[in-house]
């Protein structure tokens, strides 16, 4: 579990990174930086546009899957890493 | 050969009785010895228990560390596989420059800078009354504009108003004001309560402090400070709402040309406002920063503008009508060097920390809400000054207008921005992000010579700005996008410029 640990410390060591969330497929939190709150709503909110990112690709081409998302917005970046079990939310603010 | 053999007689002793005698030759056996032992035993019933509990982001995490040891398989497989990329893409966002400068208009904001209400109240605008103060309720559908005068410094005993339109109401009348107020002098000062939409704090030129309360119909006096030994005795020029401690609570800070600043605790049941605490302002006690300033005996300082930090509770900005510009605490404990006039507290003196006085009076001066050491004063010199809370000369002087400037505010949510009502009529908007130091946008509508006296940024609406000017008439502007819009580095360019060291 150190090593876990010690990729999160990495990520979140880069520039600008605001909070690091993992979840399981089913949207529930495992991991996390950030306060209770806003963990379980973004975990669930994010698992929600995760899988309409991923139906969106595999209905246009079922040889094709998604593989990373990113979402920009006024204040921040969010960044997925989807995975069959887990996936992986990085906030980053990338003019701080 | 053969011979007589005489042969010895053979005895047989009978064996009947021995026989008989042995058979009853006695056995006997033994078992071996049964070992037996006594045993006890007792239960005792003992329990110790106990609880307790944590917060829930501790039990949470708890939670996911038990769960890491037990039933994560795969995580690390998961993380070591998706690392790399993840630090790729945020290395490489990091040190991107594509989105710089980059917009979406979502919504459909107008480009340009529009008026949308001009509200007037007739029967003052008849006496020619000025609107010396206006201010957005905390819903922000509130525009609460005060009468008054500010050429003739006469002692006047003329009747006043305060007015208040409701924006969202249907069938706004532009010259019917939705709750007139009838005030027997001229109003000089109003503040609108930061929580509760009813409740307006003003200051009159006679020096009195007065609450109303706008859902009252009959009476809307809530509370007063009257004529009382504690009050000012000259025109009030700035109240303010003060947040306390305890969450909710808001004291009426007033601030007067007789120079002295003055916190009021609300007693609605008594209808009072009831002192607190005062502070006077004499020369001799400011703390000098530069030696072009010369005490001038026990006069006092009078107090034109007044400003809240929105980040120190402790902290009050004064602008005062010799120039002087202080940085002043509400915890100050030093006695000042005035006589007292049979006030029921004790006169302290709160300055400790003077800037670069100015040439004429300071009418306005307000805090970033974006930095904490960041504000923006400006006077009848024409010039705003944006200055650092740390150093004594201003970061940027800007030149407003020919003419006086009235008030000063910055945007509620473009941190580069800040607003200045002049006295040629105009508004002038800065925008700190431009290289030259010239208005990005100036508003102006109407005849020429009427004064803008006041203008108030709207924090829940911010496309909208409400200016007061002297021809009593209130226009409602909407400002155009670009001037409401935060861009994406304008944070880290305001905290360059706080940053920066002035000549």
């Amino acid at each position: 579990m150190a090593e876990v640990e010690e990729t999160l410390k990495r990520i979140q060591s880069q520039k600008g990174v605001q909070g690091i969330i993992i979840a399981n497929s089913e949207g529930i939190p495992i991991k996390t930086t950030l306060d209770n709150s806003s963990t379980v709503q973004y975990a669930a909110l994010i698992h929600q546009l995760v899988m309409k990112a991923r139906s969106t690709i595999r209905d246009m081409d079922p040889q094709n899957d998604l593989t990373f998302l990113r979402v920009r917005s006024k204040k921040n970046e969010i960044m997925i890493a989807p995975d069959k079990d887990y996936f992986l939310i990085v906030i980053q603010n990338p003019s701080d | 050969m053969f011979s007589d053999e005489a042969l010895g007689p053979v005895n047989i002793q009978s064996l009947w009785r021995k026989s008989q005698q042995s058979a009853q030759e006695s056995k006997s056996c033994q078992t071996r010895a049964v070992h037996s032992a006594e045993a006890e035993v007792q239960s005792v019933y003992t329990a110790i228990s106990g609880t307790q509990t944590e917060t829930q982001d501790q039990t949470e995490q708890l939670f996911h560390q038990n769960c890491d040891e037990t039933e994560l398989p795969g995580l690390r497989d998961f993380l070591l596989r998706v690392e790399d990329m993840v630090i790729r893409e945020l290395v490489g966002n990091a040190s991107s420059h594509a989105f710089d400068g980059f917009q979406v208009n979502w919504e459909d904001y107008s480009l340009q800078v529009s008026r949308l209400h001009c509200l007037e109240h007739p029967s003052a605008q008849e006496k020619g009354l000025h609107v010396t103060s206006v201010s957005w309720s905390c819903t922000g559908a509130v525009i609460a504009c005060a009468y008054g005068r500010i050429d003739n410094g006469d002692w006047s005993t003329e009747r006043s108003y305060v007015c208040t339109w409701n924006l969202d109401r249907r069938g706004l009348r532009s010259k019917q004001a939705d709750l007139v107020i009838d005030v027997p002098t001229a109003v000089t000062a109003l503040s609108c309560h930061p929580d509760q939409p009813a409740l307006i704090a003003g200051g009159l030129y006679n020096g009195e402090v007065v609450v109303w309360d706008t859902s009252r119909t009959q009476d809307p006096i809530l509370a007063q400070t009257g004529m009382s030994a504690d009050s000012h005795r000259e025109p009030v020029y700035q109240v303010a709402w003060v947040p306390q401690e305890k969450k909710g609570e808001f004291w009426v800070l007033s601030a007067s040309s007789g120079g002295r600043v003055l916190l009021w605790i609300l007693d609605s049941d008594q209808g009072k406002l009831v002192l607190n605490a005062a502070y006077a302002l004499v020369r001799q006690q400011v703390p000098h920063s530069s030696s072009s300033f010369k005490a001038r005996g026990n006069s006092k300082v009078g107090v034109t503008s007044l400003a809240l930090s929105p980040w120190d509770p402790d902290t009050f900005l004064v602008g005062s009508e010799g120039g002087l510009l202080l940085r002043c605490s509400f915890s100050s404990q030093t006695p000042a060097a005035v006589a007292s006039e049979g006030q029921s507290v004790t006169l302290r003196a709160p300055a400790v920390f003077s800037f670069r006085p100015r040439s004429g009076p300071i009418h306005s001066v307000h805090y970033s809400p974006f930095h904490r050491n960041l504000f923006v004063s400006a006077g009848t010199d024409g010039l705003a000054h944006l200055h650092s809370l740390l150093q004594p000369n201003p970061l940027l002087s800007l030149r407003v207008s020919e003419s006086y400037v009235f008030q000063v505010q910055w945007s509620p949510t473009r941190p580069l921005v800040f607003a200045a009502a002049t006295g040629q009529g105009e508004v002038q908007i800065f925008d700190l992000g431009c290289r030259s130091l010239r208005p990005v946008a100036t508003i102006e509508q109407g005849a020429a010579g009427e004064a803008a006296t006041c203008l108030a940024f709207n924090q829940q609406n911010p496309h909208l700005l409400a200016v007061g000017k002297t021809d009593g008439t209130i226009s409602i502007w909407q400002l155009s996008a670009d001037l409401t819009e935060q861009s994406p580095r304008e944070s880290s360019q305001l905290e360059q410029i706080a940053n920066q060291v002035a000549e």
